[in-house]
């Protein structure tokens, strides 16, 4: 018998937060050398473990908590990091105001023997993680300034900049684009060779099935078991996560009626995008879906006023627009959710309430035009049900709710106050496929009856199955639109990734359209 | 891919920068108006009369950077220089090491309830410190019952006279740069160091940039906000010391009141009350700027009454600037995302 020797032992670990059982008398166990994945709906209490077990918060009584086979207590942040044991969190945990150098090798100032910092070794040192991933970034950046996908890479660096014995990745892949996914897993491999063990999370269960050797099912708290990846295809993991299996997803049929709503003409924003050509229809859902960097975000942020246009026009319901602002673009009835979510929608030390309140006002004031108590915990309730954010009450503050969960705060803040047209910047990224599916069928009501969305997104799934029309990006420009009728999953990938590789090959796209 | 930024884009988004600009085109218009303001013995005496509020600007802006702020450094000041000025005057201690080395414990001391207290109690620190700013004070004056102290020892008066460089002016009077502006510059020197090449430096801009992700990353809160303001605390009893020597006598309630100068000179300087940020380039021209400025008003021959509206002018037009700043950026970084 071949003895496996365990690197991580857990027995026994329950969390419980002011009434929420967080974690409910949970084992878990994971083996030198192994790539364990995690899965359960949002608030099912992954993060909480990822947190336990790097010292970040402390375990009910009870619990057993074994490193290397040795007994741990009393487990601190540091405790954890000296025991090789290095993660991304899920909300990553960067300091925003420092370098992307800096971000990356901080686990200097840890060290004792460092006592004088020497910044061309942080930066060679910090130049070397980033060679690991072969990635190339600004050493000098300050973190705080970049977008959310490189915030994610700087945080994995992080993790790896050190000899790890253990690296868990709660999340790490929700923004990054399926290149960078690869290069991460294949680095993940190398670990696993190495002997080091690495817990993955993610709501992404082709990721988790693709790179785990066992993947353990957290529902409400409780662990439902531990399987091996033989055992397990996406549809047995759902139902282990939700107790209910995957609903065959259906096309979206495209609309008939064409009423115009908004009309973009050579939109054009210098380095940004290029003669941006589109039209949205009353009732459609237009998905945009392109590589980082395409310039499908700083699109949107256009239309929404946040970032205005050098040239070209916008008519809005026929009629010619300047979107100076944000304020103008609330008026004419345009809502946008970005994909920051947690930093930009929120104000995490406020309740639920709250934050969807300050959104809806008109609709939750009286007629003296103060607000009225009651309809701003009923409308908050509804959005509770809704968009099934797990939360004990809507007064809690928004920071006791998990990662997915307070996404799902800010997409109901925001189509709450139904807008004539709703821009979506990867609404499901993070979030579970229970809710991720309740999440499109909502969009899919709202747009029966009678809104507009534009749906950007990094998933090829996600916008076959919820969009009547597609519009793939590049560089900053439309390489062409598509009909999801007429195409598969995997014809769409090949669309976008061979978009990614050579842009000379437009002209086989058409084809395939 | 990333974009390099060029290094002449990046200087010029820095706060200090601006600053420099500001304090040349300041005083440009100064000397323009008054040919008086450029001459050096104008300009040393300038930084020798505001080597107080540069040495706590320092250690303000230590707190500040750290998500922290002070308010009862005045305080802390106040009782280091009373209990110095009392035992050297009391048993006529004729040695000025012993008047420098006194308030400086004294200062750590104070400092190190201030960290304790905003550690383990969790209160913002400005209750905590509005509070600890009065007990101080309050025990002073209680003890102290008001009473001055200004006969001090010889070496206690020479050693305000030292220059570090002396210059004759066309009347035949000697003029020169200040010890106490050599001190200054010491401890600019000095924080400068820790902040930048020492790990607790860092780890103050850590904690300030995003406590959470500090303590997950494993860094002593603890240790790093306590060195924090028992930094202060230290600088605090040093300026105490140059304040007694500036003024040859000490008065319980000579320092406290001037709180808003020291803030507000970090904050023009680019520190920000939301922490993570400032620099003690910065922090040293916060305070010239308004030492300038001051200057600049009585050399204008304005009554005085017009300093307190000039002041506050400037305050609210550092503020707004630094606010507007932090609203352009935000909206780059909406814009970014994706
Ligand atoms: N500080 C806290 N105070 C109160 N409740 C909390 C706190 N932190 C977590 N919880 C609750 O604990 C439960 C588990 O949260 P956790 O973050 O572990 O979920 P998760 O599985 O990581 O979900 P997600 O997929 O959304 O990230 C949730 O119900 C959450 O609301
Ligand atoms: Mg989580």
């Amino acid at each position: 018998m071949i003895e496996i020797s365990a690197f991580l032992d857990l027995r026994n670990i329950s969390k419980y937060y002011s009434g929420v059982i967080a974690l409910d008398k949970v084992d878990f166990r994971v083996e030198e050398g192994e790539i364990h994945g995690l899965v359960g709906e949002n608030g099912s209490g992954k993060s909480t473990l990822v947190k336990i077990i790097t010292g970040v918060v402390q375990p009910e009584e009870g619990a057993i908590i074994e490193i290397k086979g040795e007994r741990v207590h009393n487990l601190t942040p540091f405790e954890a990091f000296k025991r090789g044991i290095h993660v991304v969190h899920q909300d990553l945990s960067l300091f925003p105001n420092l370098s992307v150098a800096e971000n990356i090798v901080s686990h200097l100032y840890l060290e004792k023997k460092n006592s004088f910092i020497n910044w061309a070794k942080v930066r060679k040192q910090a130049h070397e993680v980033l060679r690991k991933l072969d990635l190339d970034m600004d050493l000098d950046a300050i973190v705080g300034d970049l977008r959310i996908a490189d915030q994610q890479l700087v945080a994995i660096c992080r993790a790896i900049a050190s000899d790890a014995k253990m690296l868990i990745l709660d999340e790490p892949t929700s923004s990054l684009t399926w290149r960078e996914v690869e290069r991460l897993f294949h680095f993940i491999n190398s670990l696993k060779k190495r002997g080091i063990s690495v817990i993955f999370i993610s709501h992404r269960l082709s990721e988790v099935l693709e790179i785990s050797d066992k993947v353990t099912v957290l529902r409400n708290g409780v662990n439902v078991g531990t399987f091996s990846k033989e055992e397990l295809d996406e549809n047995r993991l759902v139902s282990l996560m939700t107790g209910k299996s995957i609903i065959f997803q259906k096309k979206m049929k495209s609309v008939e009626n064409r009423e115009v709503i908004l009309k973009i003409e050579n939109l054009t924003r210098k380095g940004q995008y290029e003669n941006i050509n589109f039209s949205l229809y009353k009732g459609e859902i237009l998905g945009i879906i392109g590589p980082r960097g395409s310039g499908r975000t700083e699109l949107a942020t256009s239309l929404f006023g946040l970032n205005p246009p050098d040239s070209g026009k916008i008519f809005f319901e026929g009629k010619e627009v300047k979107i100076k602002n944000n304020m103008e673009a609330v008026k004419l009835g345009i809502a946008y959710v970005p994909e920051n979510r947690i930093l930009q929608g929120l104000v995490l030390d406020h309740s639920i309430e709250n934050n969807i309140a300050i959104t809806n006002l008109g609709k939750i004031s009286n007629k003296y035009g103060l607000i009225d108590k009651d309809l701003k915990r009923s409308l908050s309730i509804e959005a509770l049900k809704e968009f099934r954010i797990k939360a004990q009450d809507v007064e809690l503050a928004v920071k006791t709710l998990s990662g997915g969960n307070q996404q799902k705060v800010v997409l109901a803040k925001w189509i709450l106050t139904s807008p004539k047209i709703l821009i979506l910047d990867s609404p499901t990224n993070g979030i579970d496929v229970g809710a991720k599916e309740s999440i499109h069928n909502l969009i899919k009501e709202l747009a029966e009856k009678g809104m507009s969305i534009i749906l950007i997104s990094d998933e090829e799934s996600e916008v076959l199955y919820n969009c009547s029309r597609i519009i793939v990006m590049k560089e900053g420009k439309i390489l062409g639109e598509y009909n999801p009728e007429s195409l598969s999953e995997k014809s769409l990938r090949k669309i976008i990734q061979q978009v990614g590789e050579n842009g000379d090959q437009e002209k086989s796209f058409e084809q395939i359209n | 891919m990333e974009i390099k930024r060029n290094p002449l884009s990046r200087l010029t988004k820095k706060n200090e920068f601006y600053l420099f600009l500001v304090l040349i085109v300041l005083s440009t218009f100064l000397a323009i108006s008054n040919p008086k303001f450029l001459r050096l013995e104008n300009i040393f005496d300038l930084l020798r009369n505001n080597t107080f509020l540069g040495i706590v600007a320092l250690g303000e802006l230590v707190v500040l950077i750290s998500g922290g702020i002070d308010v009862s450094f005045t305080a802390i000041a106040t009782i280091a220089q009373y209990i110095m000025g009392f035992i050297i005057s009391t048993y006529y201690i004729d040695n000025i090491l012993v008047a420098i080395l006194l308030p400086i414990p004294i200062g750590i001391a104070l400092g190190a309830i201030n960290g304790l207290l905003v550690y383990y109690t969790r209160v913002h620190p400005v209750i905590i410190t509005i509070s600890t700013l009065n007990a101080f004070y309050g025990l002073l004056i209680f003890l102290s019952k008001g009473t001055w102290i200004y006969n001090f020892p010889p070496s206690f008066r020479r050693f305000a006279q030292l220059k570090l460089i002396t210059l004759v002016n066309e009347r035949g009077i000697k003029y020169g740069l200040s010890i106490f502006t050599g001190i200054w510059i010491v401890v600019a020197i000095i924080t400068w160091l820790i902040l930048k090449y020492f790990p607790i430096g860092r780890k103050i801009y850590a904690i300030g940039g995003n406590l959470e992700a500090a303590r997950r990353a494993g860094f002593n809160i603890f240790r790093t906000q306590l060195f924090v303001y028992c930094y202060i605390g230290a600088l605090s009893g040093l300026a105490a010391f140059v304040h007694a020597q500036l003024t040859q006598m000490i008065q319980p309630n000579a320092i406290v009141g001037r709180e808003l100068d020291v803030i507000a000179a970090a904050i023009l300087g680019g520190a920000s009350v939301f922490g993570g940020s400032g620099s003690v380039a910065g922090a040293v021209m916060g305070v010239l700027l308004i030492a300038v400025i001051k200057n600049g008003l009585i050399l204008m021959k304005l009554p005085a009454y017009w300093h307190q509206v000039v002041m506050g002018a400037i305050i609210i037009i550092a503020a707004s600037i630094s606010a507007l700043q932090r609203k352009i950026k935000a909206k780059r970084e909406s814009v970014s995302v994706g």
